[in-house]
């Protein structure tokens, strides 16, 4: 009933606030002091918070990264958790300033919403796990069975498609929370639970056994997932956008927490612009000359966030595969800051 | 001469200022006339905000395709249908689930009602402690014990319990035989129409019968004959044409049959066994507000106790009962929105849900949501109404 209420008045507020989406977001988070952030309910790797209730993961990192851009202090943001279902509507009524839970950047969320996609925090597909016990090699295999699913998803859609081209039957039983889902299919309701591949390792972590569970070889989707922001605000949507290539470039330029002070007495003029010894970049984004370094300090590198959350250096250890730097064998590669 | 008629003119025009009636008409069509306005403002202020935050608008959305599956469907649904269908598919889980939780909760209701007045000692008191528990309990607390604790607790389908190898119970749900209609079996289901219409019409005129001559028929003996015995003998006559498919395990679940879903059955049973508690204490005060001379009366006629209940006593009662009653069928369907916690396909749940989330048209389909539940209710309280109606007539 809670849920309903919210939708009533989200859509309320959709219906009566005037130019909500105008240039404005910069300023109204300036003027708030703290910048609110959409998250999941708990994925642990994403957006999930930790025992003492901090919230932790790679989408909360992006967060924290601007808003140490914007404040000089990473801890100047509210999270507001969201259900798959409620978080496009949560942002379109501006509840929230920057959308930043696993979503993944489709055409039509892209244009009919009134949402910008920014960027591609992390390349995704969608996949299958299965209870070991079954002895399953292949999704191929899974005519008839009985698949748990979050409803608001791409999930839900994809595997409509995969079950109907290949012509095979099943019964999908969907839930509104992700904790539902996984309840269900722990507790024998269901046969496979499906989702983001990366979000199949995050969810198995919170099953009774995990270890009886097993993931299933096919990648059924692309899930290009990122943050996003409402329609009309190109400053916002900069900010956003090259706060995630920032941290990109420097991955790439070799600086990191680690190695700052250095790269301030830097030469190289690629990491010159970075750091913003030379130029005036983050100005012209309406942000100051030292906002990468304001991010690299306080939050680190897509790399280092990468590992500390999702990767070898985390519960999930996921490799970087796509989510590798172009020059090294994947796909995440930034525009230069210059 | 010509002065007067001038005179009463005048006259009832200052009275027309005067009159209550023509004023509270005035008034109101103002205030009328403001909330129109109001109501078209915030259409045309929605619509030029959706438009420059680049929302899509309209109701185009529902010829588009859905694209998702659906677990439960009473008509015929396929992935590639579209909004518009899934829209259906969502109202009539909705009324399948509201419609039979309301017979179930009324049944259950008034037999706990009718128990707790019992004078049987257990009897009082088990009606009494069920619904002191259940109307006590939050409704989404039990819908949960129900899914999560006792369907979510039977076993897989390979170990399934089964009632006669034809009746299966799993955590995938119920699963019983399905009728199989071959050539034939038209004749067979007509004749139990007719056997069905027959019996109904029989009821009246035997109670025509008994009210003018008072010789009572044996209506229960031939309905039996009517209803069951002819269709049997159609059946033997046209080759039993009817037959039934049994589900069989085949890979992950059970093949064939008619399936509930679990999250069907769950929801049926909290919400009906829920608003039973409340309809039970309604049946209660309704039987209690009849003055007790009334069953003493017919105790003296020579009625037993059963009998005086069911004539005397309930009759009187409903006058009571209805009122409280709508609102508990209207609470009830309500309440069939909380599916959405268990996964079941409600309307809720797949069109102001799903739907919802995948257009990103929040007030169009919230307000066809709103519009639709407005009129199930509507409907249902037309309906207790005019049957409220038609018992105050018997009022002598
Ligand atoms: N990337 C997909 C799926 C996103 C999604 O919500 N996945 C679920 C899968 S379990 C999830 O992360 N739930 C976490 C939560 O609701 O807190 C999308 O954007 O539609």
């Amino acid at each position: 009933m809670k849920s309903v209420m919210c939708r009533l008045a989200f859509a309320a507020i959709i219906a009566l606030t005037a130019q909500a989406a105008s240039a404005q977001t910069l300023k109204t988070v300036k003027e708030r002091g703290t910048l609110i952030c959409g998250v999941s309910q708990g994925l642990p790797g994403f957006s999930n918070p930790d025992d003492k209730g901090n919230w932790t993961g790679l989408d909360v990192d992006l967060c924290r990264a601007i808003a140490a851009a914007i404040f000089n202090d990473a801890k100047k943001v509210k999270f507001t958790p969201l259900s798959a279902k409620d978080r496009f509507t949560a942002l379109q009524s501006g509840e929230i300033d920057v959308l930043s839970r696993n979503s993944t950047w489709t055409s039509s969320r892209d244009s009919s919403l009134g949402l910008n996609f920014a960027a591609v925090s992390y390349y995704d597909g969608q996949g299958f796990m299965v209870r070991k016990s079954l002895k399953l090699n292949s999704a191929l295999e899974l005519t008839g069975a009985s698949v748990c699913t979050q409803t608001g998803t791409t999930t839900e859609l994809n595997l409509a498609d995969f079950f109907r081209a290949h012509k095979m039957k099943y019964e999908v039983i969907a839930f509104a929370t992700a904790d539902e889902t996984v309840k269900a299919y722990d507790g024998g309701r269901c046969d496979v639970f499906t989702s983001d591949v990366s979000q199949l390792y995050a969810e198995k972590l919170k099953l009774t056994n995990a270890n009886d569970h097993a993931i299933l070889p096919e990648v059924i989707s692309k899930e290009p997932l990122g943050p996003v922001v409402r329609h009309g605000d190109d400053q916002w949507f900069d900010i956003v956008k090259w706060t995630h290539y920032a941290m990109i470039n420097a991955e790439e330029l070799g600086v990191s927490t680690k190695t700052l002070d250095e790269a301030l007495k830097s030469a190289k003029p690629d990491v010159k612009r970075l750091v913003g010894t030379e130029g005036n970049y983050g100005e012209q984004l309406g942000l100051t000359k030292d906002w990468v370094v304001r991010i690299i300090k306080q939050v680190g590198n897509y790399g280092e966030t990468f590992d500390r959350n999702v990767g070898p250096g985390s519960r999930l250890g996921i490799a970087r595969g796509l989510n590798n730097l172009w020059n090294n064998g994947g796909i995440q590669y930034a525009p230069p800051i210059r | 001469m010509t002065v007067e008629p001038l005179g009463r003119a005048t006259r009832s025009r200052y009275a027309a200022v005067y009159d209550p009636k023509l004023r509270s008409i005035f008034y109101q069509s103002i205030l009328l006339a403001i909330l129109a306005w109001l109501a078209f403002e915030f259409a045309l202020n929605a619509k030029a905000n959706l438009q420059a935050q680049n929302i899509a608008t309209g109701f185009g959305f529902f010829d588009n395709t859905a694209g998702f599956g659906v677990n439960q469907s009473l008509i015929a649904y396929q992935e590639s249908d579209s909004y518009g269908r899934v829209f259906l598919v969502g109202l009539l889980n909705t009324l399948l689930v509201s419609a039979l939780g309301i017979a179930l909760a009324t049944v259950i209701g008034f037999l706990v009602g009718i128990g707790r007045l019992s004078g049987n000692w257990l009897i009082a008191r088990l009606a009494g402690g069920y619904v002191e528990l259940i109307r006590n309990l939050p409704l989404l607390f039990q819908i949960l014990f129900w899914y999560l604790a006792v369907l979510g607790a039977l076993p897989p389908p390979r170990a399934a319990m089964s009632v006669f190898d034809e009746i299966f119970l799993s955590n995938r749900g119920i699963v019983v035989p399905r009728p199989l209609f071959a050539e034939g079996a038209g004749v067979v289901l007509a004749v139990l129409a007719a056997g069905i219409a027959a019996t109904i019409a029989l009821c009246f005129w035997a109670r025509r019968r008994q009210e003018k001559t008072g010789r009572q028929f044996p209506v229960g003996r031939t309905a039996a004959g009517l209803i069951l015995g002819l269709p049997l003998i159609a059946l033997a006559a046209t080759g039993f044409p009817i037959g039934f498919e049994s589900p069989q395990l085949r890979g992950f679940n059970f093949v064939g049959g008619i399936t509930m879903i679990p999250e069907f059955v769950a929801l049926l049973i909290a919400l009906s066994t829920y608003t039973a508690a409340f309809i039970a204490e309604i049946v209660r005060a309704g039987i209690l507000a009849v003055p007790r001379g009334q069953s003493e009366a017919a105790y003296s006629l020579g009625l037993k106790p059963g009998r005086s209940m069911r004539l005397v006593v309930i009759p009187q009662a409903m006058r009571v009962i209805i009122p409280p009653l709508t609102s508990q069928f209207l609470n009830l369907t309500k309440n069939s929105s909380l599916a959405v916690g268990i996964g079941y396909p409600d309307l809720f749940a797949v069109f102001a849900g799903t739907t919802l989330n995948q257009t990103g048209q929040a007030i169009e389909i919230l307000a066809i949501t709103m519009a639709v539940y407005l009129f199930i209710s509507l409907v249902t309280s037309l309906l207790m109404n005019w049957y409220n109606a038609r018992l105050q007539l018997a009022e002598r």
